[in-house]
């Protein structure tokens, strides 16, 4: 049992949402948003965190629907034209980026290895209260409200440095 | 059905409260006690700012008018947000203690309207109500600090606590528009939950040595559009670029 405890299960949110990538027939342009990536976080993509919802294709037009992780994320703006350019690159100049609120993001589309790279970035997972730079788990929390909506600010009491994690929601 | 002119108010509403909370919360960027709180009020303002865009995205979508405009283009009028939201800033107490009332309501009012039978209003409360949660949080952690803190910290939160009760009363009222948009299902009874406020507050205003004040005065009027002096002021200034050099953008 001790065994199977470590193999990290993948919450059903994002199961949902993997699904309906295999099942898209408009794989290529899902692999082609790869290349989009989270402005403030540029080792993930936007798929890795969940704000990559759907993307379809009718008559040349493309339509990318996008969900906003905070209300007041800065970044999505900055995203849609992410979207656009890259997408105008592989010679798709029709192309509409909405925004989804239902179902609202959630931390539980951020899978285990996304969590890993997040961590080698500096950032603690939303489960995670362990330094990132030690890994030390004697942290405490400066404040919930750190340099970003999506992250709190922690610091590690065994190497002293700050450190952020992202909120769970 | 409900009459779309009827949702678009509602939304309207909705979205002048976050707005004008949100650009209160503003003000404190640069001039809060410390860095991170500073950091951390305009990251409750952020919040507040992108659900009042949403709303009034929504609004507008059944007005024919832009967000902007809405935004910027209003006079203190025809502005319909609560009365609270909008006094001045005052000190570091007036403000947790605000946020904090403010928070407890939004805690009870976004979870009922999530089951609003408007899609777009339902899908906006599903959003805020998970950032409620953490600004409540935030400022039931600051109440203790300012309750139980030192001697001026707890004085400066009771003085605040009795300037803004005479204001919570309109947390609950329900005009014409408002019943009609319950009947239907889209709205949220608010008279509904002020016991469960009042209990909450109460339990935790004594956990942290502060007295519930009476209730001895009570205003309101923002729903209509009557609206305290202060509100014109910081319509002032956050209304200024767009009143200088109509039509500009960033």
């Amino acid at each position: 049992m001790a065994a199977a405890a470590s193999i990290p299960i993948m919450p059903e949110a994002r199961f949902a949402l993997n699904q309906r990538r295999q099942n898209s027939q408009f794989a290529e342009l899902f692999d082609l948003l790869d290349a989009v990536k989270d402005p403030e976080i540029p080792v993930l993509s936007i798929w890795d965190l969940g704000i990559l919802q759907d993307v379809a294709c009718d008559a040349g037009r493309v339509e990318v629907t996008i969900t906003p992780t905070y209300s007041g994320c800065p970044a999505m703006a900055q995203i849609a034209e992410d979207i656009v350019a890259c997408l105008a690159d592989a010679g798709y100049d029709n192309v509409d980026v909405t925004q989804r609120l239902t179902p609202a993001w959630t931390t539980d589309w951020i899978d285990a290895s996304t969590r890993k790279r997040l961590r080698e970035y500096g950032i603690a997972g939303p489960d995670s209260a362990v330094c990132p730079q030690c890994g030390s788990s004697d942290t405490s929390v400066i404040s919930e409200f750190g340099s970003t909506s999506c992250k709190a600010l922690l610091r590690c009491n065994s190497c002293l440095e700050p450190f952020d994690q992202f909120k769970r929601l | 059905m409900t009459n779309h002119g009827d949702i678009a108010e509602y939304a309207l509403r909705l979205g002048d409260d976050a707005l004008v909370h949100g650009q209160r919360l503003c003000e404190w960027c640069a001039d809060a006690p410390f860095l991170e709180e500073d950091i951390a009020i305009a990251n409750a303002g952020l919040d507040y700012l992108g659900r009042a865009r949403m709303l009034l995205q929504y609004a507008g979508s059944i007005l024919g008018r832009s967000e902007d405009e809405l935004a910027f283009l209003r006079d203190a009028p025809e502005f319909r947000n609560l009365l609270i939201v909008e006094l001045p800033r005052g000190d570091f107490a007036f403000a947790t203690v605000c946020q904090y009332l403010l928070d407890e309501y939004e805690l009870l009012f976004f979870e009922a309207l999530t089951n609003s039978k408007d899609e777009t209003l339902a899908a906006i409360a599903a959003k805020a109500i998970k950032e409620v949660r953490y600004h409540q949080r935030r400022s039931v952690e600051w109440m203790r600090r300012l309750g139980l803190g030192t001697e001026e910290s707890n004085r400066r939160a009771q003085a605040a606590l009795d300037e803004l009760w005479g204001y919570v009363a309109e947390f609950f009222d329900a005009d014409e528009l408002e019943t009609r948009v319950i009947a239907d299902g889209v709205g949220v009874d608010r008279s509904a939950l002020e016991v469960v406020w009042r209990d909450r507050v109460g339990d935790l205003l004594d956990e942290v040595e502060l007295s519930l004040p009476g209730d001895e005065w009570q205003v309101s009027g923002g729903r209509s559009g009557v609206h305290t002096e202060h509100l014109g002021h910081m319509l002032g200034e956050m209304q200024f670029m767009q009143r200088a050099y109509p039509g500009l953008e960033w």
